[in-house]
């Protein structure tokens, strides 16, 4: 398999009083079309991995690598234009909480169709027949209503899958997903997620899903990268995490809570300085 | 739609906030009038008077009835928009004010149309390009807006463009000339000119006004282009943008559109003031400028104790803030669909 995305010693540092800090601190992959998990606590880096690919480290951070690469192209040397094939049209990032990544004052639907109309020349009617095709691919039951409605008026789940919709409506490659399902309800979440789960599945795409759930990561992706510290402590096939070798990916494995054989009180997970090194 | 009742309701409030905010307005001039040092009934007789016409005067202004009487009359005299009788011209003073208010708005929607234009390209490019170059030379600009004496700058303005290069008329808003071949309709003498096919007029105009306009607009642009910086920013940071960007949007797009979309709602409120402060009349720009306003009315009446006059004035200009507060608000509900549909 032809690597999709590769990924050499990616460090991002932020200035600070004294001297550069290294949030992400040399992440190898790569990675074709396939399922890949990033787990890790927060501030383990791997929203800022994520956001890399696609060049937008927040400021003042600054990401280097040895090699960023995706389907030839460098992304450390990437040009404007470049970036205009590659975001939004080959590569797409659902991000975490629909009431803040959403324009507030947009429709839904101008916001949906935006998407499509940057990468495809089309009229409007063209680009709204896409956005409720979309709409409905994501399950919207009445996509007419949400295509005028403005992001306050959608509950969290319909945010988010208005969201999916306008990250998927020009097929991309690779979809990044930034804790797509963190910001909502439980029993939405696993909605949200069974639509995602096809519409990746039927496009044949890649994923990167980044998330703290370590279960739900392993339930869902077909390799797991487990970060610490700005560090991949560990790459694990996700139907072995049982057998994980590093200290940090078995305390969070048995952190889970399991429904048979109460197991009170949790363990709790042990860090060793030694990890962050 | 909603139910009809809810947006009845809505209008019911809003007009029972403004009556309120009306009648605060009325009992702080008809305090101020009570309160200042200055005899109402010696205004009127002079103050070599006899005993006994001062006391007929005294019972004619009403003065001699309880505070609460008073203010009931004098609310319903304004209410029905008599305003009183100037001391000083002896004509009514809604009809003085009615007089001198259109070369205030003429100047005042001429300065903050300048200050707009320019204000606010220049505080989206300030954040756009916030710390560099041309980030701080906007700052120091505003910064100058600020600071510096708009008397002191009017003059400056003078000297340079009238009186050295000549590139403009100088004070008051026409030459001697067209006044009288201008038939004032509006009031607003470029709309007059303009309308009656007087273009040397217009351009007689034009060529007065754009001095203290520019120089209105100026210290608005300091204002509105500080505030659309920072609004801005804070738009910028906002994670809407991220996903804009993921998306792929030009930048141009993300910054006039996205970006400045959202900014506009506060900035709406903001321009908004800032026209409303242009309005009061800008006393110091109308004294340098010799501009027959509403600033340099209510100066005059002041300095001679016209009191009847400063409170008609006062309670005029309340009622312009008020009016502009409630644009800005129902601009507000337009442009933020959250405020939207709220019952």
């Amino acid at each position: 398999m032809t690597d999709l995305l590769t990924v050499q010693n990616l460090r991002i540092a932020f200035p600070s009083r004294h001297g550069p800090v290294e949030v992400v601190r040399g992440v190898s992959f790569a990675m074709g079309k396939e399922r890949l998990g990033i787990v890790g606590e927060s501030g383990s880096g791997k929203s800022l991995t994520g956001r890399a690919i696609l060049g937008l480290t927040p400021p003042p951070g600054k990401a280097t690598a040895e090699k960023l690469e995706f389907d030839g192209i460098d992304l450390r040397e990437a040009t404007r234009s470049q970036w205009h094939d590659i975001r939004g049209e080959r590569i797409s990032m659902v991000m975490q909480d629909p009431k803040f990544s959403l324009n507030p004052v947009m429709t839904i639907g101008r916001q949906l169709m935006e998407t499509y109309r940057t990468h495809r020349r089309s009229t409007r009617a063209e680009a709204h027949e896409r956005g409720l095709e979309m709409l409905n691919a994501v399950q919207i039951r009445d996509p007419d209503r949400v295509m005028n409605a403005y992001p306050h008026e959608l509950s969290g789940g319909m945010g988010q899958r208005a969201m999916i919709a306008m990250m998927l409506v020009t097929e991309p490659e690779l979809l990044i997903a930034d804790e797509p399902t963190s910001a909502l309800d439980v029993t939405v979440q696993i909605e949200v997620l069974r639509i995602l789960d096809r519409l990746v599945s039927d496009r044949g795409m890649g994923l990167i899903f980044i998330s703290h759930d370590l279960r739900l990561v392993s339930s869902f992706c077909d390799r797991v990268l487990v970060m610490y510290a700005g560090q991949v402590v560990e790459e694990v096939k996700a139907t072995d995490l049982a057998n994980a070798s590093h200290p940090y990916t078995k305390g969070l494995f048995n952190c889970l809570p399991r429904i048979e054989g109460g197991q009170r009180p949790l363990p709790i997970l042990e860090r060793d300085a030694d990890w962050a090194l | 739609m909603r139910a009809p009742s809810a947006f009845l309701w809505q209008v019911t409030k809003l007009l029972a906030t403004l009556a309120l905010t009306f009648i605060g307005l009325l009992l702080v001039t008809f305090l101020i009038g009570r309160i200042v040092p200055v005899d109402p009934v010696l205004a009127v007789v002079g103050d070599r008077a006899s005993q006994s016409v001062y006391d007929k005067a005294y019972i004619e202004l009403g003065l001699d009835k309880p505070l609460y009487e008073q203010f009931w009359i004098y609310m319903t005299k304004m209410v029905t928009g008599d305003l009183g009788q100037s001391f000083l011209t002896k004509k009514d003073i809604a009809d003085d004010i009615l007089r001198v208010f259109p070369a205030t708005l003429e100047l005042a929607t001429v300065g903050i149309l300048i200050g707009t234009v320019l204000g606010l390209p220049l505080g989206v490019l300030a954040a756009v390009k916030k710390g560099k170059l041309a980030d701080q030379l906007v700052r120091v600009l505003g910064l100058v807006g600020y600071s510096a004496p708009i008397f002191w700058l009017g003059l400056l303005g003078l000297l340079v463009f009238y009186a050295k290069l000549g590139w403009v008329a100088g004070p008051g808003r026409i030459d001697i000339g067209y006044e009288y071949s201008v038939t004032q309709t509006t009031g607003l003498l470029l709309i007059d000119s303009a309308m009656q096919g007087q273009w040397d007029a217009f351009r007689n105009v034009v060529s007065h006004i754009i001095l203290p306009a520019s120089l209105l607009g100026y210290f608005s642009m300091a204002y509105i282009s500080r505030m659309t910086r920072s609004f801005m920013l804070n738009e910028l940071a906002q994670e809407y943008i991220t996903t804009a960007r993921v998306k792929g949007v030009p930048e141009w797009r993300i910054i006039w559109i996205h970006a400045l979309r959202n900014a506009a709602v506060p900035l709406v409120t903001v321009i908004a003031l800032s026209y409303a402060s242009l309005l009061e009349g800008s006393v110091l720009t109308e004294t340098v400028f010799a501009w027959p306003g509403l600033g340099q009315y209510l100066t005059n009446s002041l300095q001679n104790a016209d009191m009847n006059a400063v409170l008609g004035g006062t309670m005029v200009i309340g009622v312009i803030f008020v009016g502009l507060n409630l644009l800005s608000d129902l601009l507000y509900t337009l442009l933020d669909p959250r405020v939207r549909r709220r019952g």
